[in-house]
Formats: C-alpha cells, sequence, structure tokens
C-alpha cells in the first residue's frame, strides 16, 4: 500500500505572528517557515505505517510556492521515500485554499492510487480545518479525522477520533483519507545522514494545469486586523483581595 | 435568503447553548431552518424550534444517522441544499467533520469558526490561533460555515416554530461507528460552563490537578488546561483550552499556573473576567488578565478554596 501525506509550508509555530500595518496580511518577510504541525505528525504515522511493514511506499506532497520544497526535503529526510511539488503560486502571500488543494491532491490521487493518505487535521496559519475533509468528498472516500489512533486491518483502517467529550472510534473502508490530532504520535527529529540522504531523493515538480485544475480563489480576503485587545487589569496582593474583588463584580 | 443550520444534537440530547448561539449569529443571514439529525432527534427539535428566530425545524430521524458519521450526515445535508443560500453550524467537533465535506460536495470553500457575520457574503474569522483576525468575501452562490459559538450571545425563546419531517438521503456506507468514550463527569460540560477553571504546567502532576479540581467543584465550574499540560499527560485532551482544543467564554476563567502561550489566550481570551494566579510576575496571562495574583499556587488555590 501507499500512503500520500500532503504537507503545508507554514510561518513556525514558534514564531510571534505580526499583521501589517496596512491590513493586507501577516508580515511573512523574514519569518522562519517549518513544516505544518499536524503535518509531521501525519508523515510520523505513514513512517511508522512502513516500518511495520503495512505501507510499502509513503509520498509526500505540497501544493504552494516554490519554497515549499524545502518542507518536501524535510518529509523525506523524516523517511518518506520520494515527493511531489505542485507550484500553484509565486507569492508567499497568497494561501490556495482547501477546495483548490483538495482538487489537485484528488488527481495525485488518480495517478499514485494510495491505499491511505494521511493529512494534518489542520495548517496553523488559516486554521480552516478542512483540506481532508474536502478530498474526501471530492474523492468518495471515508473520512476520519482528528485522529488519536490509526490501526489497519486488511481493507479497513479502525481509527479513535478527539470529539467532544472523550473518544468516537469508527471503521473506515480503504483507500480513505485519515486527518491527525496531536496525541497520535510525536514525530521523530531528522538525523543529519538522513537529511543529506533526502537530498538524493526523487523530487518531482507539476502545476495546477498539468492536472487541469483552477486554481483561482473562491475567497477574498477584504482585511486582515489585530484581534481586539482586552484592556489591562490590575494585580491583587493576597487571596483576600481577590475574593473581595470577584464578589464586588458578582461572578462568584 | 434562507437559512440551513444544522442543530447540535447528541444522543438525542439538544445542546441548547451552542445552537441557539448559531441561531444568533445565522438569523441575520436569513430565514433558518433548524436541521436536527440524530437516531432519535425529535425530542430534540421540539425544543430547538422554541429558539427565538428559527422559522421551522426540519426532523431526519434514522439509525443511519446514530453517531453523526459525517459521511451519512454529509449527503443528507446536500440533498437538502438547493433550498438555502447559506449552511450552517455551530462549530462543534462534529460539524467541522460534516460541513467541509458538504462544501467540497457542493463545489464551494468552507469558512469555518466564523466570529462575525459582516453581511451575507462577508465574514470574519481568526487566523494564526486568533493572533489575526481575517475578513473574507466569498464569491461562491452557496456559502458554508461553521459558527465560533462563543462570540454569540444566546438567542431567546419563541413559540414552537412548525416541525416536519424529512427523508434519509442514500446511505454512502463508507464507515461504520465502534464505540464511544465518554469522559464521565458530574461537572458541566466546558464549552457552556458559566465559570472555568484551568490548569497549566505549573501545576506539575497528574496528582497535583486535584487542587484544580478542588476549586472547579466548589465553584460550581468545568475544569480546563493548557496544551503544556495535555502534552505533559496532567489532564486528559478533552480538557484543553486553546486553539487546538475548546474555545470557552464563560463569566469567569480562573487559570491556575498557565503561563500564557498564544494558542491557549486564543481559546479563552472572549472571557468575561480572567483571573491569573501564577508565581512568574513576568508571564503573558497577565496581560490578558482582568485579575491577577502573583504566588505560589500550592498555597493560593487552596486558600482561595477555602474563602469562596
Amino acid at each position: 500500500m501507499k500512503v500520500l501525506v500532503p504537507v503545508k509550508r507554514v510561518i513556525d509555530y514558534n514564531v510571534k505572528v505580526r499583521v501589517k500595518a496596512d491590513g493586507s496580511g501577516v508580515d511573512l518577510a523574514n519569518v522562519k517557515m517549518s513544516m505544518n504541525p499536524f503535518d509531521e505528525i501525519a508523515v510520523e504515522e505513514a513512517i511508522r505505517l512502513k516500518e511495520a511493514g503495512t505501507a510499502e511506499e509513503v509520498i509526500v506532497v505540497s501544493i504552494g510556492v516554490k519554497q515549499a520544497q524545502e518542507t518536501l526535503r524535510t518529509g523525506l529526510a523524516m523517511g518518506a521515500d520520494r515527493a511531489i511539488l505542485v507550484t500553484a503560486t509565486d507569492d508567499v502571500h497568497n494561501d490556495i485554499e482547501p477546495l483548490t488543494v483538495a482538487k489537485i491532491l484528488a488527481k495525485v490521487i488518480e495517478e499514485e492510487e494510495p491505499g491511505l493518505v494521511i493529512c494534518g487535521k489542520q495548517a496553523i496559519d488559516n486554521d480552516l480545518n478542512a483540506t481532508g475533509q474536502m478530498l474526501a468528498a471530492l474523492t468518495g472516500w471515508a473520512q476520519a479525522t482528528n485522529a488519536n489512533s490509526l490501526e489497519i486491518d486488511g481493507d479497513h483502517a479502525t481509527v479513535a477520533r478527539e470529539v467532544d467529550g472523550g473518544l468516537q472510534t469508527i471503521k473506515v473502508k480503504l483507500p480513505a483519507i485519515v486527518t491527525t490530532d496531536l496525541r497520535l504520535n510525536e514525530p521523530r527529529y531528522a538525523s543529519l545522514p538522513n537529511i543529506m540522504k533526502a537530498k538524493k531523493k526523487p523530487l518531482e515538480e507539476k502545476t495546477p494545469e498539468d492536472y487541469g485544475v483552477d486554481a483561482a480563489p473562491r475567497l477574498e480576503v477584504v482585511k486582515t486586523s489585530e484581534p481586539p485587545e482586552r484592556a489591562a487589569g490590575e494585580m491583587v496582593g493576597s487571596v483576600d483581595e481577590l475574593v473581595t474583588k470577584l464578589k464586588d463584580k458578582g461572578v462568584v | 435568503m434562507a437559512v440551513l443550520l444544522l442543530a447540535e444534537i447528541n444522543d438525542g440530547t439538544l445542546s441548547l447553548d451552542a445552537t441557539s448561539k448559531a441561531v444568533t449569529a445565522a438569523k441575520d443571514l436569513g430565514d433558518v431552518t433548524l436541521l436536527a439529525v440524530g437516531a432519535s432527534a425529535k425530542a430534540a427539535a421540539e425544543e430547538a424550534a422554541k429558539i427565538e428566530g428559527v422559522a421551522k425545524v426540519l426532523v431526519a430521524e434514522d439509525d443511519l444517522y446514530g453517531h453523526r458519521l459525517a459521511e451519512p450526515v454529509a449527503a443528507l445535508i446536500v440533498s437538502l441544499a438547493g433550498d438555502y443560500d447559506h449552511i450552517a453550524a455551530p462549530a462543534t467537533t462534529d460539524a467541522k467533520n460534516i460541513l467541509p465535506r458538504v462544501a467540497a460536495l457542493l463545489d464551494v470553500m468552507v469558512l469555518t469558526d466564523v466570529t462575525g457575520v459582516v453581511d451575507a457574503d462577508t465574514f470574519e474569522r481568526p487566523i494564526y490561533a486568533g493572533n489575526a483576525v481575517q475578513t473574507v468575501k466569498s464569491k461562491d452562490a452557496k456559502k458554508v460555515l461553521t459558527i465560533r459559538t462563543s462570540t454569540f450571545d444566546a438567542a431567546g425563546e419563541q413559540s414552537a416554530a412548525p416541525v416536519e419531517d424529512v427523508a434519509k438521503a442514500d446511505d454512502p456506507a463508507l464507515s461504520e461507528w465502534v464505540k464511544d468514550k465518554v469522559a464521565e463527569s458530574d461537572r458541566p460540560e466546558l464549552t457552556s460552563a458559566g465559570i472555568v477553571v484551568s490548569g497549566g504546567r505549573g501545576v506539575g502532576s497528574e496528582e497535583n490537578f486535584a487542587i484544580v479540581e478542588k476549586l472547579a467543584d466548589k465553584l460550581g465550574a468545568a475544569v480546563g488546561a493548557s496544551r503544556a499540560a495535555v502534552d505533559s499527560g496532567f489532564a486528559p485532551n478533552d480538557w484543553q483550552v486553546g486553539q487546538t482544543g475548546k474555545v470557552v467564554a464563560p463569566d469567569l476563567y480562573i487559570a491556575v499556573g498557565i503561563s500564557g502561550a498564544i494558542q491557549h489566550l486564543a481559546g479563552m481570551k472572549d472571557s468575561k473576567v480572567i483571573v491569573a494566579i501564577n508565581k512568574d510576575e513576568e508571564a503573558p496571562i497577565f496581560q490578558v488578565a482582568d485579575y491577577g495574583l502573583v504566588g505560589d499556587l500550592f498555597d493560593v488555590v487552596p486558600e482561595l478554596t477555602e474563602k469562596l
């Protein structure tokens, strides 16, 4: 079985995001970029399936700017076998919408015929939480989102999903789309020898036109602004003072 | 303009808080028709019909919808979509699972976690864990959106709107439910609780979380946790408050031993009154707190529990 893992290049999760003064977006100049953390979990899970003998090949795919090549090399250094880069824009500020990404991935799936696709549950830039579900709709496959555990058993996968109030376990027909939640696994760090080896692994370059997909956005970003700030509060000196304040406020 | 809004129903029980707040957000867009889906949904539908602003309730009651699996529920919504300009739902884990699938089946984009409705085509939503707010205008003929309920007030009551049955849609037969593991608790549900007491990495261990839980129980509050506390194994994942967990906006939020990472603040900064207890006076949590107390939580929290 082949496993396909879509990965996205995003602002590193440790970086403090700054909104541009003109409201046109978020400042990406000289900012550290990394693989979306939920996608790292997806890559890790795919590699573990390969190590367990369940998967034969792990393919990482990224759709976005040319620089996403670095993100794909990270995936290859972690242990993926080959990569596909679909360059859909030259502008780093142009976020390719999940619907477009899903349409391109659906075409990649037609060509590669994977038995399983593992996606991150959401990208930490647009926080949309949509690509996996949209891809499942377009392929007509089952979806198991927010996976906390994943077991492959013949032509089915059993997935425990993180839901409001606990875990829901479902069994889905393969091929299927699984999206990862935080506690599925802890992704490995790529070792230096593996980073060197990753440079020689195959990376195929494509465009949306190669797949006959129209990448025109459906959403127009009118503006991007800072979130409303809370007014500064006050420090209290003791528990007694805190209790008095809370009682005065009528919240306890 | 007409809106189809998926009511939040689990095992036959209506989540009135989430559904009612979503109705508040949706009613400016047009007449709101609620869709009640489940193996048992009639009673919940009757209850939901009394939410102010609801014009009609459709009920799809069938075993097929018992566990709200994404594929059959999405197929049902798509079968009804023709009559509506907007398809919406409160942004619960169920709806976040289902609505993007609906959107792709309709060949439109989805807008998730909407925090503001500007007009019928234009919406506000947080990006980068709430560090920025994006205003987006949709060019799609139909808009599919999930609504972050913590930013809207609950709707009032009205005399019951009409309730009608709708036919079930074809079963895509792709997935089946195996089991639920529900976290047993007598405490209020985290996202709708009036008071939330959360612990962070500073609490130090799973055993020490009892201190946080005691304060919560004294106040009749729900218990939350920061991602750091969850990742350290001090607290279960469904207690997680933050961008990657639950978004809450209670009347009172007490943060214990939580430094205030950006992703945590995104999940609680809409709370009406925020109290922070931390031994590090430089902790960023104090910047959003109404009342801050610098001190050792192992002294302060038991004292607070006793004095409240």
